[in-house]
């Protein structure tokens, strides 16, 4: 029997999670680069329609993962279902993409099978026939490429953002659909969850802007938020921050850019004292330009930013905010 | 209530890093603080305790150096340290470290396990689930709030996109914690002289030996990361920077 490389798609009460067609986009790369066979699973209470959704992809099977336990999530019934299963089909690597569901069951799963998974990468490589799985680390400031020294089936979850998920490929016909009956005991799910909610009343949706002015750690104190938002003003922008502004209080949550908050992708992303944390990146690295102050040379976000200044944000963006200012009055 | 924190030694966010001669890891001449996220895990194990009494335990797996971030948890409350010491615990994975762990505290019966979400070094986010799994508790992740009732928990979880979500369940269980659920305290003055008399077991690796096997992966290569973008440093006195961002702004980024 041919290697399987199994991508498990995540859906949230009947509609896919889009981050899932980037895991598909992985699983075709690697199903290429290696030649192993590329099958695809759905997990749920009645997802046969969600699995046909994935069946028009490039993919050679497609399974519907089934029971009402299943229906909400809970990581109990996820990592039983999922062992069942795996241990039958006995895939060689299992893709998910690395959401918050997904890290709340994967550990429990890889280590109920004597496995291990390897989180949160950014991409892979083919090291003669060994693969590896490169990941960030220490915040990003340096990338480890990290290798299975276990049996299969090998668990990796993919960053949000390292694959295009609009670049999955299309198949030429639609694959086989099957819907597979899982078991859960009872006594299994311990864990009662009740419906998600969004706590912040939504002023602003920071998807929708063109213009991001965004401010971290760096700018010390709640008072000096001000400066940000008279840049934002001038550029005709919203002012956002990093996690740990919005923990202070000194923004509302709704202004958060990061894996908890929102994900954003404008034609600007100004980054003011932002060290670039890979929790925050993961939020706006798909932005157009980004331009990075922070008075840190080694912070990650110089990494992924368009146009970089080394230097003071208290010196830089006030003479900033009256060249923009001329600039919007004069030609 | 009796709450077990587990805590992590990692490098400074600030601190420069150099590779080893190997290139696997990094050189250990840096300086090091706690794992921000186990520091809200600790004060969150600190106000229930002063809601609910009971006893606040910390434990840590990793070279002597790690026994501070055990003294600055006793200074802040913590009643008892457990220090699993051995240079060998840095370099073990999620599924090991949660075996050294769950072996060093089979004797202990705690209600509430709690971790951070994840380390600020590795980043993997398991740990705390893999020990719930080899305990054989429920669990739950990234939580943001805890709320003690007849029935067990009721827990605030953190998702995606500004969304969240209350979960019930009973006890004991394992929490990994979310950084800003609470606001840190600092030390005082008192309770780092009472630190000083707070029992702090030692662990060896020995002890623990027949509980951990060999990782299930490997870090073959630790790198600086390839640049892909191409970024363009702009430099000069403040005045001559702001012209040139306005430069880009308008030729470039075209939203001027």
């Amino acid at each position: 029997m041919a290697d399987v490389i199994l991508v498990v798609v995540e859906q949230r009460e009947g509609k896919l999670n889009r981050v899932s067609w980037e895991t598909l986009t992985a699983g075709q790369a690697l199903a290429a680069e290696t030649g192993w066979t590329l099958e695809a699973a759905v997990v749920g209470s009645s997802v046969a329609a969600l699995a046909q959704e994935v069946a028009a992809k490039k993919v050679d099977k497609v399974y519907a993962v089934e029971s009402p336990k299943l229906e909400p999530y809970t990581p109990d019934a996820f990592a039983a279902a999922l062992k069942q299963f795996l241990e039958s089909k006995q895939p060689k690597l299992v893709l998910m993409p690395h959401t918050y569901q997904v890290r709340d069951f994967i550990p429990k799963l890889a280590t109920t099978m004597g496995r291990a998974a390897i989180s949160d990468c950014i991409g892979y490589k083919k090291d003669g026939h060994k693969l590896v799985f490169t990941r960030q680390m220490f915040q990003g400031k340096l990338s480890a490429d990290v290798s299975f020294t276990c049996d299969a089936p090998w668990f990796v979850t993919f960053q949000s953002g390292s694959f295009r998920g609009d670049q999955v490929a299309e198949g030429a016909a639609a694959a086989p659909v099957e819907t597979v009956n899982v078991e859960i005991a009872e006594g299994v799910i311990r864990t009662k969850p009740q419906a998600a909610f969004k706590e912040a009343k939504q002023a602003v949706d920071l998807t929708q802007a063109q213009i991001i002015v965004s401010v971290g750690r760096g700018i010390k104190e709640q008072k000096n938020i001000e400066l940000a938002k008279q840049l934002a003003d001038a550029l005709g922008g919203e002012i956002a921050a990093s996690r740990p502004v919005c923990d202070s209080g000194w923004l509302p949550m709704d202004r958060q850019v990061g894996s908890s908050g929102q994900t954003v992708a404008p034609k600007l992303y100004l980054a003011l004292g932002i060290s670039g944390a890979i929790q925050h990146i993961v939020g706006m690295k798909g932005s157009h330009t980004i331009i990075a102050i922070n008075k840190d040379s080694e912070a990650p976000i110089f990494e992924i930013a368009d146009y970089a200044v080394v230097g003071n944000l208290f010196d830089i963006v006030p003479p900033l905010i009256e060249e923009v200012k001329k600039a919007k009055a004069g030609s | 209530m009796k709450t077990l924190v587990c805590m992590k030694q990692v490098p400074q966010k600030e601190a420069p890093l150099k590779l080893n001669e190997a290139g696997n890891w990094i050189r250990e001449e840096v300086s090091y603080e706690v794992n921000e996220p186990d520091a809200y895990a600790l004060e969150e194990a600190l106000r229930q305790k002063e809601k609910h009494g009971g006893e606040v335990v910390v434990i840590t797996a990793g070279p002597a150096r790690a026994q501070q971030v055990l003294r600055e948890a006793l200074a802040k409350g913590a009643d008892r340290a457990v220090h699993l010491e051995d240079n060998a615990f840095v370099g073990l994975d999620a599924l090991n470290t949660a075996r050294a762990f769950a072996a060093a505290i089979k004797d202990e019966k705690f209600d509430l396990i709690f971790t951070g979400l994840q380390s600020d070094d590795y980043g993997y986010a398991q740990t705390g689930v893999v020990l719930a799994e080899l305990l054989g508790w429920p669990h739950a992740t990234i939580i943001m709030q805890i709320e003690k009732n007849d029935a067990g928990i009721r827990v605030k979880r953190e998702l995606e996109a500004g969304f969240f979500q209350y979960v019930d369940m009973p006890l004991p269980a394992v929490l990994t914690i979310q950084s800003g659920i609470n606001k840190l305290r600092y030390a005082t003055l008192i309770g780092i002289k009472q630190a000083k008399n707070k029992p702090m077991r030692k662990v060896a690796l020995a002890e623990v030996q027949s509980a951990v096997s060999a990782n299930l992966q490997k870090i073959e290569r630790l790198y600086v990361p390839q640049k892909t973008k191409n970024t363009e440093f702009l430099e000069g006195p403040p005045a001559e920077v702001a012209k040139k961002l306005v430069d880009k702004l308008r030729n470039e980024v075209r939203v001027l």
